[in-house]
């Protein structure tokens, strides 16, 4: 896409040079037309994304009635908090574990699904994607009657095999850790679908050669498959890493960021601080801590995306 | 493959050429032996849904094997589908999807079209932002946009708050970028010759559009119509945020606020109205899977 951006403009230079009326002759001009063309996008995104992110800088910096300044004391009171470091803590193992934990299985069963003959293949795909297409909400409170503690549907399954009744959302490690999962379960199709994709780019000569020179699976994945996918998998990485660490839906749904704030990560308590606690400024000095994590990622996306725009 | 077991004396390269082919044979049976594991992994719950939401509260609180129905009803179907709040929050849900894709279209199209054919000042910066807004999480949108929109009601006096309409502005946030994002990547894969000669011929800007490139374009547009429906049918956190009425809910927030009483479950219609709220996208999913794939690689791989 970026390649046209960057093409000197061909199609202009024919344009009718005719004598008409000012406005006319303007509303004609192809740079007016396509200035009126994104109009409606440019004012979308100034009014409704532009200006309250800048705006969450300003409210940021108000104290709760939002009548008076006070600079950074937002801020300073949040680094004072216990539940704030527990908070970051959270979000970053939340987000890290369970991207690491989407690319790794989503990049097995890409393979197992390629590793099939290319007729069933669709029907496997079909199957293995529902989890992305169901949306989280309604899918987390699945979830949240399967860990269920009095009705369990897995407490039942593992009493079978002598395994004690496991509090899935009311201890802080397992409700950490049934937050991960019911994260990993909806992440992980997103991530098969796109090396699936990206494996089916890849030229068979080069695994003929490989096996040729007596590469065995292993050599083959390190030396062949991951170069190859290589872009794939750190633009799909990164995209998660966005969309885990700014996640609502699962864990409010599924804990609450309960027991006792061990599972809140910074959309949640934003939510709980900002809404529920009605103290908009705090709320919203706490989704500010989200940015410089989404900026890095977004300027390696960019990037990435601008050069395989330019190779293309 | 049997005459090279048989066959010892066989030279060696025969012997490996047969174990390669026993190879294939084992990494296929794993693969299928992973792939159902896995399927069953990802199917749980929606199945668990569907076990669930045909019981009887009563047999459900017997503690029976919960993943078998012994008396199979419909009362929760029943009970939610001729329930008027439930019915309001589907078509609360169904109105905003479907206006939400239209203004998305409507925004998106044009403004992708311009961005990929039209070069003007500043085009190629502002590509580059639709991109970088896509990137931007409703998470931190949620408390600005809420106080902006509370600011508006106190400056004009329209009362946008609490009412099913206020996310037709705001879901296009998250929907129009991405639209526009991937359009840019259809448009421009058509060859510049064809516009070229729709000019030629005397065609004006909109004619080249409607005319040409939504024609050619067509399987993008459709997926880019999935990715705008799927992700306002899907949206949690604004509806939260933007609606506390039992009349301006939206599905996914009315089955959650309505259904669970306090610390009472009701599970049997919880499990009913979630897979009723997951129908449309598994529908749809169904029958235009290519498309919805398409849409979501396209995110990546175009552009």
């Amino acid at each position: 896409m970026a390649d046209v951006a960057l093409q000197p403009n061909t199609v202009g230079a024919a344009q009718p040079v005719r004598k008409r009326s000012g406005l006319q002759k303007a509303l004609k001009r192809k740079s007016t037309a396509a200035f009126l063309m994104t109009l409606p996008l440019i004012i979308l995104i100034a009014l409704l994304v532009l200006y309250p992110a800048f705006y969450s800088l300003h409210l940021a910096t108000l104290n709760k009635s939002m009548q008076r300044f006070v600079g950074l004391g937002n801020f300073e009171f949040l680094f004072k908090r216990d539940t704030f470091w527990l908070v970051v803590k959270q979000s970053c193992i939340f987000a890290i574990t369970a991207v690491l934990f989407k690319a790794l299985i989503g990049f097995i069963v890409a393979h197992f699904v390629h590793n099939i003959p290319a007729k069933g293949q669709r029907k496997w795909r079909g199957m293995l994607l529902v989890p992305w297409v169901i949306p989280p909400a309604m899918s987390t409170l699945a979830w949240l009657w399967l860990f269920d503690p009095s009705y369990s549907a897995f407490n039942y399954t593992l009493s079978f095999f002598g395994i004690g009744p496991i509090p899935w959302t009311g201890d802080a490690d397992w409700a950490r850790f049934s937050v991960i999962l019911v994260n990993v379960w909806y992440g992980a199709p997103f991530f098969m679908i796109m090396y699936l994709a990206s494996l089916k780019s890849v030229p068979e000569q080069l695994y003929e050669a490989a096996a040729i020179d007596g590469a065995n699976w292993w050599q083959r994945i390190w030396y062949v498959t991951l170069p190859m996918m290589r872009n794939i998998i750190a633009i799909t990485t990164l995209f998660s890493l966005i969309v885990t660490f700014a996640n609502f839906d699962i864990v409010r749904i599924l804990t609450a960021g309960g027991p006792l704030d061990h599972t809140h990560i910074f959309a949640t308590w934003a939510f709980r601080i900002g809404i529920e606690g009605s103290d908009i400024p705090l709320g919203a000095s706490v989704s500010l801590f989200m940015v410089p994590i989404l900026a890095v990622a977004a300027i390696f996306i960019l990037r990435d995306v601008n050069k395989r725009g330019n190779e293309a | 493959m049997s005459s090279v077991t048989i066959d010892k004396a066989a030279p060696t390269r025969t012997v490996k050429l047969g174990s390669m082919s026993r190879d294939r044979k084992w990494a296929l049976r794993w693969s299928y032996f992973f792939l159902t594991l896995f399927a069953i992994f990802s199917l749980l719950p929606p199945i668990y849904m569907l076990v669930t939401s045909l019981k009887s509260s009563a047999e459900i609180s017997a503690a029976t094997n919960p993943w078998w129905v012994f008396h199979p009803t419909l009362e929760n179907y029943v009970g939610l589908l001729t329930s008027n709040q439930f019915l309001r929050f589907f078509l609360n849900s169904a109105l905003v999807s479907i206006f939400v894709v239209t203004i998305t279209m409507l925004i998106s199209v044009p403004a992708a079209f311009a961005l990929a054919r039209m070069r003007f000042w500043g085009s190629a910066t502002l590509a580059t932002g639709v991109f970088l807004t896509y990137l931007i999480p409703d998470s931190l949108l949620f408390i600005p946009l809420f106080k902006v929109f509370a600011q508006f009601g106190d400056w004009t006096g329209i009362q946008l708050i609490n009412r099913w309409y206020v996310l037709l502005f705001i879901y296009p946030t998250l929907t129009v970028p991405f639209c526009t994002w991937i359009m840019i990547g259809y448009f421009a894969s058509i060859p510049k010759e064809l516009d070229e000669a729709a000019i030629i011929d005397g065609a004006s800007w909109f004619q080249t559009l409607t005319r040409i490139f939504i024609p050619v374009a067509l399987p993008g547009l459709i997926a880019a119509t999935i990715f705008a429906f799927t992700v306002s049918w899907a949206q949690f956190l604004y509806p939260l945020v933007f609606t506390t009425s039992t009349d301006q809910l939206v599905l996914p927030v009315g089955i959650i606020t309505t259904l669970i009483k306090g610390d009472v479950f009701n599970w049997g219609q919880i499990m009913t109205g979630a897979l009723l709220g997951a129908a449309p996208p598994l529908i749809i999913y169904a029958f235009l899977m290519d498309y919805y794939i398409a849409g979501l690689t396209a995110g990546a791989t175009k552009g």
